[in-house]
């Protein structure tokens, strides 16, 4: 639970648009251990999508040290990278990000396609599974069109799921949502949560923010806050609620 | 198991763009359409002569007489009478490696039969001539060693000669007058159609050497000696051993150049292909080049469809995929699709090879290893042209890739 999965020293990142530089983080410093559910705040342009790509390795900070699980992720090359994000890191992205014409379990069972490793022997078996997890297992052979928005999310945390990852990282995974839907998302989250997902995730709104444990606090690149959460909201008790208010 | 899943990745994303793939591909089916169609129809042509020429005759040679030189003036090949029987008779005598010979003695003459009459020409010929050419017997036999001493004036008829002078009778023990000779028919040939230059091989008469020397000829020269190896694997030995035995005949001094031309079927094979292999090499050259033009048009749809596919690029890259499966995924998508281009232009080439053979009369031949080789081709022309875009869509960023628009 206290082991330091992720470690960040002094990540700089600095976007250059002809001669304009752009710093759109200064200098972020940030230790997270196995086991948390991080919320990462701030209004936008603040810098969250791009210290969650660099998290994510997707992105290379412009300096700065990053280690994920004791690896210098500077250090690995681009096949390395390729196979960290496929079998640690789950990825879940801001515009879901489905591929298109594609049915929800191919949309699932892609990342399995992936991996070399074959800790999955059974990538179709496995990727229904995952969309049971999240609630689609009537839904394997819509496409992405054929799906609403909570939908199309949960495709994306199944796919994020399926490779049986030890961290998600999902970039305003609530910001397309209804506010039913998004307490649906953060019930998933937090049992995912318990079960010992870490998990980090990136949200404008202070009432999402509330169902994790800990939040950090961005503004303009730099870190202006990072305190536990004393006594985080259920998500499953607020959804009862809901329901019986509906009921009512 | 990647693999299948690449290949039906591949095609799914082929079949998403039907009428953009056929498009695409149809650079690839036009050359390698033309190739089979040109390759088929040539080597159909090939084996067309070949077959031709060996019915010329087993083991053929040939000898005609030599060209007159007179003052430095030098006539064509045949111009200067310098075959005779003796030729023949020492042939015959001490020819080891020769199978059989026989004299041609060409007399052409109005020939008449009744009320009907032709123009064609009388070979005087020895028994052994049915087999050097390859001649069957259809009727009646064919005069033998006795019929050629006694100048028996005894005639074969060619299928053609045989349809013009007796249309509805059979020749068989009728009568026809050569050049007021009068013949009496033994036998008609078998048909054996048009040589492969073109000529009628049944309109001919065949009659006993010296019958058309005495009677009809000069009584000195004969036109052309055929003579037939005793194998095909001594061909060129039986041509030096002609040529020696000739040469003594004529008594030529060792400095003195042959003063008769010795033909093997090879060589006529050769002068009769030469022509269609240039074609079929002319041709073969423009399905090339119309195979680059088909790869470059590979390239351009992969580069379009890197650029459009950038963003799903970028979710394969996000979840996992090293650069060498996006590199595979768009090698293999290239590959297929210079395939499929390939197969469709093989049948279609096949296709058209067969119409125009039956048009035209040509064989057309199947060449499996042509076709297998064909296939290896295409698909290495969609790889080399594939590898750009593939590798293109492989370094491409991650991140830079899911934002893009
Ligand atoms: N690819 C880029 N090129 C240039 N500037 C960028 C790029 N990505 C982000 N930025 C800038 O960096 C800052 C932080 O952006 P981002 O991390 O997306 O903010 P957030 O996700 O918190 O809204 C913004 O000012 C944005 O304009
Ligand atoms: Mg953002």
């Amino acid at each position: 639970m206290s082991t330091a999965q992720i470690s960040l020293s002094r990540i700089r990142k600095v976007f250059s648009m002809g001669d304009v530089q752009v710093e759109a983080l200064g200098g972020i410093s940030l230790t997270i251990c196995s086991g948390e559910f991080v919320a990462i705040m701030g209004s936008s342009g603040s810098g969250k999508s791009t210290l969650m790509n660099i998290l994510g390795c997707l992105d290379t900070p412009t300096s700065g040290s990053y280690h994920f699980e004791g690896v210098q992720v500077e250090d690995l090359n681009r096949k390395q990278l390729a196979d960290l994000r496929n079998t640690k890191i789950g990825f879940v992205f801001q515009g879901f990000n489905l591929l298109p014409r594609t049915t929800a379990l191919e949309n699932v069972e892609l990342p399995l396609l992936y991996d070399r490793h074959r800790k999955n022997s059974d990538p179709r078996k496995s990727s229904i599974a995952a969309l049971e997890r999240v609630g689609l297992g009537n839904r394997l052979n819509h496409e992405p069109s054929q799906l609403s928005g909570g939908q199309q999310q949960r495709v994306a945390i199944a796919r994020a799921l399926v490779t049986q990852p030890s961290l998600i990282f999902a970039d305003e995974p609530t910001g397309n949502l209804d506010s039913h839907t998004t307490l649906e998302v953060l019930d998933l989250f937090q049992k995912l949560n318990r079960a010992g997902l870490t998990l980090i995730m990136v949200t404008h709104e202070p009432e999402v923010a509330q169902y994790a444990s800990r939040l950090v606090q961005l503004r303009d690149g730099q870190l202006l806050k990072d305190e536990a959460v004393c006594t985080p909201r259920d998500a499953a008790t607020d959804l009862a609620e809901n329901y019986c208010r509906g009921a009512a | 198991m990647r693999f299948r899943k690449l290949v039906l990745v591949a095609l799914k994303s082929i079949a998403r763009n039907k009428m953009r793939s056929l498009l695409t591909m149809l650079g690839i089916i036009i050359g390698v359409g033309s190739v089979i169609t040109m390759v088929a129809l040539g080597e159909g042509s090939q084996k067309d002569i070949e077959d031709n020429v060996a019915s010329l005759g087993t083991n053929l040679l040939m000898v005609r007489p030599g060209s007159i030189n007179s003052g430095g003036v030098r006539g064509g090949a045949g111009t200067r009478p310098s075959l005779s029987m003796n030729d023949v008779n020492r042939l015959e005598k001490n020819a080891t490696l020769l199978h059989w010979v026989s004299a041609e003695i060409r007399a052409n003459s109005q020939v008449i039969a009744g009320n009907n009459n032709w123009n064609t020409t009388v070979t005087g010929v020895a028994p052994e001539y049915l087999a050097i050419r390859n001649y069957q017997i259809a009727s009646g036999s064919f005069f033998t060693d006795r019929e050629c001493k006694t100048r028996a004036k005894v005639a074969i008829l060619g299928k053609t000669v045989a349809d013009e002078l007796f249309p509805d009778q059979d020749p068989i023990g009728a009568r026809l007058r050569i050049r007021n000779v009068p013949f009496k028919i033994i036998g008609v040939l078998a048909e054996k159609g048009q040589s492969s230059m073109g000529n009628d091989q049944d309109d001919i008469i065949l009659a006993p050497d010296t019958t058309v020397l005495f009677r009809l000829s000069d009584g000195k020269f004969v036109n052309d000696i055929s003579a037939s190896a005793v194998s095909a694997e001594q061909m060129d030995a039986a041509k030096a051993e002609l040529t020696a035995l000739l040469r003594s005949e004529h008594h030529l001094a060792a400095d003195v150049e042959n003063d008769f031309l010795v033909r093997d079927q090879t060589e006529i094979i050769e002068i009769a292909t030469s022509v269609t292999g240039t074609l079929t090499m002319l041709l073969s050259s423009v399905a090339g080049v119309s195979l680059l033009v088909g790869g470059i048009g590979i390239m351009n749809i992969m580069l379009v469809s890197v650029t459009e596919r950038t963003r799903e690029i970028g979710i394969r890259l996000a979840i996992g995929a090293r650069p060498s499966d996006i590199l595979a995924q768009f090698l293999i998508e290239a590959a297929i699709l210079s395939l499929i281009g390939g197969l469709i232009g093989i049948l279609s080439g096949l296709s058209a090879a067969w119409g125009i053979g039956l048009l035209l009369g040509v064989s057309a031949v199947i060449n499996p290893t042509v076709v297998s080789i064909t296939v290896l081709f295409t698909g290495a022309v969609g790889v080399f042209f594939g590898f750009y875009p593939a590798r293109k869509a492989a370094n491409l960023n991650p991140i830079d890739a899911l934002r893009y628009e």
